[in-house]
């Protein structure tokens, strides 16, 4: 790979990645995607070639939004796009040299051209009893049904709010799993009303969200509204949810809790080089910040899909390929004006799939009880850090995370701070009264991906 | 929050919110004085919470040696002196010797430091290097030891000292840059972005910014800010007590009680002066992997999950400045440690705060003069 000079390198084979890699491998390009897991798909059609070849039964509990990968990844596919799959990129400079790790070796690679297309996480949701087992995320227990068709065995009880949580109960209730409740934290239809226009205009959304309630209601599964005082309760496990709804206390017996508010974009890399980010408030999460053609600040490094702001799969595959005809015009294989007709088409249907977003970014807010947490709540899963002892770095002059994290060791982990980030920001900004611009968020630093000292050691 | 024209009076006005900022106002406010720390970030932003922590007397430069086997004494009263103990452990500090010319090395060190009066660097042997670091590499034959030496937690230490100076009166003023500073009178004004700070004496502490300061009161010292990098492991096993460095190599390595393992040792990265941002240098710090690989086989398969910079001022004859400015009256320096000064910061706050009230110290303090490098044409060493 040494002197090797790649024309577009590519981070991530989800919708954004696979897409920009299609396009601009067609434009000429030499195209290289690199993605840590083993097949094409990212987070949202994980495993879709296993599944469609080898359990092809179990697309119709996945749902037609997951099969539509298949058009996405069988075009990458038969694209000249090169693809590392196992690979993950644990560095990337402002020079566009990129670290790589792939079996148990590290390298680097020059690129004229990246474009990061690292996706979405889901935002943390630490409620009391978040740490124990059989408590998952809503994305992970959903990337298990794609991965391998695991379904929880026990009864599941789904709690918070947004598309994905009633995506997954309504895949869980198709898949046979024993679904007791889904306890919605806050669903805002005042303030959604306003945006209701354009989530009309924005396509087949409205309908799709409708049909997976009435999925999850036909299945028997009740739904809760305005729950608050969600709370994890076991010893060694999960064994029951408490909450409030309707006035009055309740507590539900359950193996595995599903909980969601909603994902946010994963600008660790671009946090790390770093580029220039802001605040996003209607999505409450940092964002790069770009042009039209997804440009961050830094010359020839630019962003697709969710990792710029949530959009959706199929805003994120319209985004990727918007990007690759800016990388064509920035590597001179075409000029501006074709640029523009060639990116038009994605463009409208880009911001047609974005105007869905208003509506349930209003409709969905994360429940502030949930982003502010009480003293007792482990905030830091990897240094065991409750929201207390955050505060109580505050009150001893402790003024942004950084401090903080100098106090106390949140996000010193393994989870370089993915998992507490937000959270510990937020109690800051709402102890000291600032908003959560002014309070910032980690510096963070490479690798940010694990890397061995033997890996490392390799790197020439 | 004070308006740009607010005059404040202070007794001792200290420019610099890190470790050697904060040990000054502690002594200071010690001795009934009333001072400030101006600070123009937030108290250790810069290499008083990067630093690795190593509390070290071992290999230091002679010049060095009677500063820190003094402070050595205070680390071990710290909770005493502050409540708070910064997170000390004493579990001695180690240098590897890979093959016999370094042990010749080794041996050679501690008769220099015998004949200097000291003797608290002691050679090793094979089998006693084995005992104090159990899974040292193969090839390793001794080394040199110093038991009463450690470690700590910068940011805390750092923290303590602040602490305990404001609860004796020191006020500390975060997001306070310094502009300018004029002579009035018997006074020192220093111009800061939130007021007038005056006092009849100015401490400079500003670390790898120290020498800008020096330059506003007539001084002219060479130091330059150079980004020192390390790494940080995920939890492992229990399976190392003292601070490990090489005789022959750049490395400092320590597991913390946490399990974490610290890997440092003079790796530098860059520093953009504009931002004060810090960038890594891979390259580099894959040669460090390779030392680490080689001096602890332990550590090949163990996770990174962080690799950090720190700003330090450096010299171009690696020791610090501290003492009276030889350009105007009442300015005492104590900047550009070259990225040891994190075990020095305890005596050198309280030699800082004897030169204000007694204008002098009974440490020897000649070697580390600010206008050493005048009329020479001194540059800091590339690292």
């Amino acid at each position: 790979m040494s002197g090797e000079i790649i024309d577009l390198a590519v981070i991530g084979a989800g919708p954004a990645g696979m897409a920009a890699a299609t396009v601009a491998a067609d434009l000429g390009l030499d195209v290289t995607v690199f993605d840590e897991n083993p097949a094409p798909g990212g987070q949202i059609y994980r495993g879709i070639e296993a599944v469609a070849t080898k359990r092809a039964s179990d697309l119709a509990m996945l749902g037609p939004a997951y099969e539509a990968g298949k058009t996405i990844v069988s075009a990458f596919r038969a694209s000249k796009a090169k693809h590392q799959p196992n690979t993950s990129v644990w560095l990337v400079q402002k020079d566009r040299q990129l670290g790589i790790a792939s079996g148990g070796r590290a390298s680097m690679v020059q690129a004229r051209r990246i474009l990061i297309a690292s996706g979405a996480q889901e935002r943390p949701v630490p409620i009391p009893g978040w740490t124990l087992p059989g408590v998952m995320l809503a994305g992970a227990t959903q990337g298990l049904l794609k991965s391998a068709g695991m379904v929880p065995s026990g009864p599941v009880v789904l709690a918070g709010n947004g598309p994905l949580l009633y995506q997954l109960g309504a895949q869980l209730a198709a898949a046979g799993a024993k679904v007791t409740a889904l306890l919605e934290t806050e669903a805002r239809y005042g303030a959604a009303l306003q945006h209701l226009p354009g989530a009309i205009a924005s396509g087949g959304y409205l309908a799709k969200g409708l049909g997976l309630i009435s999925a999850i209601r036909k299945a028997g599964v009740p739904i809760r509204r305005n729950v608050t005082g969600l709370k994890a309760i076991g010893k060694d496990h999960v064994e029951a949810v408490e909450f409030a709804a309707n006035g009055r206390a309740w507590r539900l017996d359950c193996e595995v809790l599903c909980l969601h508010q909603g994902v946010v974009s994963n600008a660790q890399l671009t946090l790390a080089i770093p580029a220039k980010h802001e605040w996003n408030e209607a999505q409450r999460c940092w964002r790069p910040v770009t042009d039209a053609w997804g440009n961050t600040d830094l010359e020839g490094i630019a962003v697709a899909g969710d990792c710029g702001g949530i959009g959706g799969a199929e805003a994120a595959a319209h985004a990727g390929r918007i990007a690759a005809c800016e990388a064509a015009r920035a590597l001179g294989k075409i000029d501006a004006p074709q640029r523009d007709t060639r990116a038009s088409g994605d463009r409208s249907a880009w911001e047609r799939h974005l105007r869905i977003r208003p509506f349930l970014d209003a409709l969905y807010p994360p429940s502030r009880a949930i982003a502010v947490p009480a003293d007792d709540v482990t905030l830091c899963r990897c240094e065991e850090v409750t929201a207390g002892e955050v505060r109580a770095a505050v009150r001893q002059g402790g003024t942004g995370p950084n401090q903080v994290k100098s106090f106390t060791r949140t996000g010193m982990g393994p989870c370089q701070g993915r998992m507490c980030a937000l959270t510990v920001s937020e109690v800051i900004a709402d102890q000291l009264g600032k908003s959560m611009a002014e309070v910032g968020t980690y510096r963070v630093r490479f690798p940010i991906k694990p890397l061995t000292v033997g890996e490392l050691a390799s790197l020439e | 929050m004070s308006t740009a024209g607010t005059v404040h009076d202070f007794d001792v006005v200290i420019i610099g919110g890190g470790l050697h900022g904060c040990s000054a106002a502690y002594h200071l406010a010690q001795a009934k004085l009333k001072p400030v720390v101006l600070e123009k970030h937030v108290v250790a932003r810069h290499a008083s919470s990067a630093s690795a922590g190593g509390v070290r007397r071992l290999g230091r430069d002679p010049a060095e040696i009677p500063l820190a086997v003094a402070s050595i004494e205070m680390w071990h009263s710290m909770r005493d002196m502050l409540g708070d103990d910064g997170e000390f452990r004493a579990t001695g500090q180690v240098r590897v010797a890979e093959n016999a010319a370094e042990l010749q090395k080794c041996e050679e060190r501690a008769a220099r430091v015998r004949a200097l009066g000291y003797d608290h660097e002691v050679v090793i042997d094979r089998k006693e290097l084995r005992r104090l670091v159990p899974q040292v590499a193969e090839h390793c034959v001794g080394g040199l030891h110093t038991a009463r030496d450690g470690y700590a937690f910068p940011f805390k230490a750092t923290t303590a000292f602040r602490l305990k100076a404001e609860e004796l009166g020191a006020v500390v003023k975060e997001g306070t840059k310094v502009e300018a500073i004029e002579r009035s009178g018997e006074r020192w004004v220093v111009r800061t972005n939130h007021g007038q700070f005056r006092a009849p004496v100015l401490v400079n502490a500003a670390g790898a910014w120290g020498a800008e300061i020096a330059r506003m009161v007539g001084d002219d010292p060479v130091e330059e800010p150079v980004a020192l990098m390390m790494m940080v492991s995920g939890r492992m096993p229990h399976f190392l007590d003292p601070t490990v460095g090489c005789m022959g190599r750049k490395l400092s390595f320590k597991q913390m009680r946490a399990g974490t393992v610290v890997i440092g040792g003079g790796h530098v990265g860059t520093v953009d002066r504009e931002t004060e941002l810090t960038e890594l240098d891979f390259r580099k710090l894959a040669l460090s992997a390779r030392t680490v690989s080689a001096v602890f086989p332990i550590m090949k398969d163990a996770t990174l999950v962080r690799c950090w910079a720190g700003v330090e001022g450096f010299t171009p004859d690696d020791i610090p400045y501290i003492g009276p400015s030889k350009a105007a009256p009442n300015v005492f320096h104590s900047f550009g440690f070259c990225g040891h000064g994190f075990q020095l910061g305890p005596v050198v706050g309280s030699i800082t705060a004897q030169l204000v009230t007694q204008g002098k110290t009974n440490l020897p303090i000649e070697p580390f003069r600010i206008d050493r490098f005048a009329g020479k044409d001194a540059r800091v060493p590339a690292h």
